[in-house]
Order: structure tokens, then sequence, then C-alpha cells
């Protein structure tokens, strides 16, 4: 320890985290009127989003997404999504809900659209692997907390900041998932897919993404559960929902307050994942679909 | 006929310096010697061959020797370092993409040894795969697919999927899928190997009666000599990359090139490839019908046959007598021998060896080899087919 001592006071710290200020206080400086346009885009999705889902009564809402999660899934599903909703709806937590429904449901969307053509270009080039795996690793173990702070700089108080923390940490699962499932894809059909004159397109459409469903369904389900779980964090900084509901609860130390406001979290979170999962009997449904079509042509 | 595939000094090098790789190979290095000083792996060292229109070709050897490598260049899913592959006369291994990929579509389509079908489609949308790819209308593409999958008697599963399918049956969605593209040329990669000897059979069985009745051209690849000698065509037995022995069945059983084209016909069934007049000996005796009951006698006495072929002026067979028969003659003092005669089994010298020993288990006396104008030219005895099962010839 003696010796190292007066190493350390000859060594300059490394300005890293100042030098992320830097670059992160030019960047606001320079590029706020994007940020700006961006932040009142999607604050614009967002209400009106929720302002739709809100219009609709309640019960409507609770048929609606019973009946789709009936489709996906089964009766004992749809009859458990029915009771969990109304139960929150019970608890006077619909508006909050609908709020956290709106944003996990749009940062979803968003890191899909994002997550899945990344995932395929990684297994299209061994350099865009080696560069985006640190990446990954990066956006998933650094604490999400963390995120909040360039996300208020850059997007201000509010829903979207808690967007763009909510994307980065749930993008890295489907990215990797992705990239599994068509890896797994046995070599001997793609093979079969050129043999017989596909081009790369639909080696990719037609073998590899049908073939890795499972894996893209479970990048899906992590997505949405990852999403949920950014949800207390960031109604730290104001993105409202069953979050804040939790977040005044600790803050008041009320118990009874945030012991609702969690459960409602869970009951979101388990109909969500389970509707996600049964997305995985893909080829139940395929089928199911199929012969309906038969008895429709006879 | 014409010749439909031609390869031409194909040479494959897997690794990262195949020039280099390639330059050793002219210079005359061996593949061992390539792999241990440069790293590359040498897959095929000049192959040169031709495949008739309408003719099953088998590329036959061990693993490792390139059989596989070597079916992949025909339809590029493998590009040969060096050398060219034509078909129909177009060099292959010089088209673009586009090209290539209509080649694939139209002409050439591939039988795979694990099957490689599609397990989130149905047996008839695996059948169909190639005609999807081709942009065909679902109508059309399912009405041809369900005309494949009747050949090979797969039509009442259209619906299933892969997975409830036994092993033989994946590899006949395997064969429909290909048959539906309706190619001009059949690759098949060790497509039976995967399957149970009884299958095995069975679906070599097929593969004959159906190419009797598509005649296309076939390159099939196997490790078992005794397929490829069923199914008939020429063979080439391959090593290390090369070819040893190019032939049909019986050039590869009766003269091998090399030891190591020996070595394979140890363990074969000879009696599928052999034909009577390969084996065939000449009688130690031949009987006029002219001639006596005692006369026959002493003949075989002489020679210790049990049996005698009979044959008229003509040089015609007309029968056959026992030893035992004649002397019950001579002992009646009958010297008259045509009514004792009977109708012995006969050959003609082109017939195949196993049709022998069946006729010689029925009657158990030698078989007559006889030609068109039924002259005897020969005899297959006992001891012939157990020299052939027994393997000393």
């Amino acid at each position: 320890m003696n010796l190292m001592l007066p190493l350390m006071q000859a060594l300059p710290k490394l300005p890293i985290g100042r030098a992320v200020e830097i670059a992160l206080d030019f960047i606001i400086r320079t590029l706020m009127p994007l940020f700006d346009a961006i932040t009142w885009a999607f604050n614009g999705t967002i209400s009106a989003l929720e302002d739709a889902l809100l219009f609709l009564p309640p019960i409507a809402l609770i048929v609606f997404i019973a009946v789709v999660v009936w489709l996906v899934g089964t009766k004992w599903l749809a009859l458990g999504t029915s009771v969990g909703l109304l139960l929150i709806l019970d608890l006077d937590l619909w508006g909050e809900l609908v709020e956290t429904m709106v944003l996990v449901f749009i940062s979803v969307i968003i890191a899909l659209l994002l997550s899945i053509p990344w995932g395929i270009w990684m297994t299209r080039s061994n350099t865009v692997e080696k560069i985006t795996v640190p990446f990954l690793d990066f956006m998933q173990t650094m604490p999400a907390f963390v995120y909040l702070i360039p996300a208020v700089m850059l997007f201000g108080i509010g829903k979207v900041p808690g967007l763009f923390a909510t994307l980065i940490f749930s993008i890295p699962p489907p990215v990797r998932l992705t990239h599994l499932g068509i890896t797994q894809v046995p070599k001997e059909l793609k093979e079969a897919a050129r043999a017989f004159g596909a081009n790369e397109r639909q080696v990719l459409t037609k073998v590899e993404l049908p073939l890795s469903i499972p894996s893209l369904l479970a990048g899906v389900n992590q997505c949405i559960m990852l999403a949920i779980s950014m949800v207390v964090i960031s109604s730290m900084i104001g993105a409202g929902g069953l979050g804040e509901v939790v977040l005044m609860g600790v803050n008041r130390l009320d118990i009874a307050m945030g012991f609702e406001g969690g459960l409602a979290i869970v009951i979101l979170a388990i109909v969500f994942d389970r509707a996600s999962r049964s997305l995985g009997n893909y080829r139940e449904i395929r089928t199911r679909f199929k012969h309906k079509e038969k008895e429709v042509k006879r | 006929m014409s010749v439909k595939i031609e390869v031409k000094d194909v040479i494959k090098i897997y690794g990262d310096k195949p020039e280099l790789a390639l330059k050793m190979i002219r210079e005359g290095h061996s593949k061992e010697e390539i792999l241990k000083r440069i790293d590359q792996t040498v897959a095929l060292q000049g192959v040169s061959f031709e495949v008739e229109e309408g003719e099953t070709f088998v590329l036959m050897g061990l693993s490792g020797s390139g059989k596989s490598t070597m079916i992949r260049c025909i339809n590029l899913l493998v590009k040969p370092t060096s050398g060219s592959v034509y078909v129909d006369g177009k060099r292959i291994d010089a088209m673009d993409r586009k090209q290539l990929r209509e080649i694939r579509g139209e002409k050439i389509a591939m039988v795979f040894q694990h099957f490689a079908l599609y397990p989130n489609r149905t047996v008839l949308d695996n059948a169909a795969f190639g005609l999807e790819i081709r942009g065909m209308p679902e109508d059309e593409r399912y009405k041809r697919a369900e005309d494949a999958l009747e050949k090979v008697g797969l039509l009442g599963w259209r619906d299933r999927f892969p997975t409830e399918l036994s092993g033989g049956m994946k590899q006949r969605v395997g064969l429909a899928r290909a048959l539906a593209v309706d190619p001009e040329i059949l690759l098949m990669d060790e497509p039976f190997s995967a399957l149970d000897p009884l299958i095995r059979n069975e679906m070599q069985e097929e593969l004959i009666a159906l190419q009797n009745e598509m005649k296309k051209t076939i390159v099939f690849v196997t490790h078992d000599l005794d397929e490829g000698l069923r199914l008939g065509g020429r063979i080439a037995i391959m090593r290390d990359g090369r070819i040893e022995q190019i032939g049909d069945g019986r050039d590869i059983v009766t003269q091998p090139a090399n030891e190591y084209v020996e070595r394979f016909l140890d363990k074969v069934n000879r009696a599928s490839v052999l034909r009577a007049e390969d084996v065939m000996t000449s009688p130690p005796e031949v009987l006029g019908d002219w001639e006596t009951a005692w006369t026959a006698v002493k003949k075989m006495q002489r020679k210790d046959m049990d049996y005698i072929f009979v044959i008229n002026k003509n040089n015609k067979l007309v029968g056959v007598l026992l030893l035992e028969d004649a002397i019950r003659l001579v002992d009646e003092n009958e010297k008259n021998i045509k009514k004792m005669l009977k109708k012995p089994e006969v050959l003609e010298p082109s017939a195949p060896l196993a049709e022998a020993s069946s006729k010689i288990l029925n009657t158990g006396i030698g078989v007559a080899v006889v030609n068109e104008e039924k002259n005897l030219v020969g005899e297959v005895s006992w001891r012939e087919i157990m020299e052939i099962i027994g393997g000393s010839r």
C-alpha cells in the first residue's frame, strides 16, 4: 500500500466523468432544437393515445384486452386478466394504469423496431457483432438510474425522458435473442433454401425469421418485462403512471398506497408476460387459422 | 444421349490463402503437406467427370473424401477455387447471382442427408417450397406440390408437420420438394444414409422405380458401395479429393483399379452386380441326345458329375440328365435317354447372378447358360455361387 501511494499521486485521475459531462453539454447546446422537436412529437403521441384510451369506458377496454388475450392464449388467462384489471379499476388506479400501459406500449414498439433489425444486422457481419456486443453489455449493466440524468437534460422532465431511459434499458435483450435465434437456425436449412434458388432476402424472410420466432418472442417478452420494470424508476423524473403511486407511497411512508400501486404493477406485468408468452404457440395459432381458412373455403 | 454435367479439373481449398495452396498443389505437394505448412484444407484436388443426360451417376467415398463438397460444386453451393463446371454446356461457376438463382430454382434440385425440412411448415408447404421461392401463385404451387407428394405416396399427409413423420417419410417429402420444381438434374447428398436399413432398401427401390419413369439426370452421393451398385449407373470412387476409379458396377467389381477400391469390394454384395457370364464355367462334359444311357453314365462317372446337360445335333440345349436316372435306364436296359430328360433351369448370359442362385436353390443342380440361339454356352453351379458369396472371387 505504501508503495502504491506515491504512484497514485503521480498519476492524475482520468477525467472520464468530466469528459462525458462536457460531451453531453455540447450535444445539448448544439442539438437542443432537435431534442425539443422529438419531445414535442412524443408528448403529442403519448397524450393522444392516453386520451383515446381514457375516453373509452374502462369496462370496454377491459373486455377488449380480455378478448385479445383469449385469442392468443386460453380462456382462463382471459378470465384472470379481466379479474386483475377490474381489481385495478376498483383500487381507483385506472388513469395511472392507462398512462403506464401507453408508455410501455410505445417504448416496446420503438425498442422492437430498433432491436430486431439490429440483431439481424449482427448475424450478417462479424464486425458489427464485435462492435455492438460491448455496447449491449454497457446498456444492460449500467445502473438504470444513470440514464435518468442525461435523459432529463435532453428531454426535460416528463414522459419522454422516461421513454428514452426505458428504451436504452429494454433494447439489449431482444437484440441478443434475435441474434441467437437466427444463428441457431440449422445450416442445412439455409443451404436448402439457397439450393432452391432463394436470394438472401428470401433466406431471411422464409427461413431464418420464421424459424427463430420462439427466440424472437422471448425477446419481445423480455423487452416488455424490462419496460414495465423501468416504470417505477422513470416515475422519479415525472413519467407518471403506476410508478408514481409507488414512489409517493415510499416518500410518504404510506404502506397502503405503496402496496396498491405495487400490486397494480404486478398484475400488469403478469398479464403482459403471460399474453406475450402465449404468442410462442405460434404453430398452434397458425394451424388454427389454416383450419379456419379451409372451412371458409368449403 | 448428350452430356448434361461436365466437371473439369475442379479444385476446392478451404482457408484464407487459396492462391498459395493452389500453387502448392500445382507444384505437386500433397494434401497433408499443405495442411501442415500453410494450414489450408484441400477438399478437392482436381476432379473431372461427365454425367450423361438421364444417367444415375454415383459419387462414392468415405467421409472426408470430398464427395459432399463435389456435389455442392455442381449447384455452386460451394464455389470451386479452380476449374469449371458446365451444365448443358453453360459454365455455371462464371454465372452472376441472378443466373445462378435461376438455374438452381428451375434446373437443379437437391435432396439432403438430414432431410432439411422446415419444421414450421406443413408437408405440403415444404413440398411447395421451391415453387414458393420462384414466386409461383399459391393455387398453382399447391397443385404441383400435391402431384409430387402423390408420386412419393404421401398425399394423405399434406397437412401434417415434419415432426409427425418417420425418417423415411421425411425423406420422401424431401424428394417431393425436389420433384415439385420438375428439375432436369437431381442432386442427392447421401439421401438414405440416415435411414434404417430396411427403409433404406425400400427407398432405393422406389427411387429406381421413379427414375425408370422420370429419366432425370441424377448425381447420387453415398458412402455405401452396395447402394451405389444397386442404383445401377456409373460410379466414381473418391478418396482425398480425387477420383480413384470411374466405371459401371461390373467394371469396379471385376476390375478394381487399385488396392483402395478393392478394399471396398470385400463388404459388397457382388451377386447384385455380377452377371451369369462373369462367373459361368464350361461344363466338364456334355451329352448328345443321340447317345446312349450307357455313354451318359460313363461320361459322368469319368468326370465325377451328378448330372449332364444334353444337346442336339444343332448344338441346342434339349435337357439335363441326372446320374441316377441314367443308371436306372442302364438297369432297365433302355438305351434311349430322351424320355428321362429333365427340363433344366436356364439363364441368359446377361442375367444377374442373384437370379442364378435362386434357380439353383429351386432345382439343386447347376443352371445352364444359353445364348439367343439356345446354344449351351456355360453353366453356373453351386461351386461358383459359393465362391462369390465366400468372397474368394
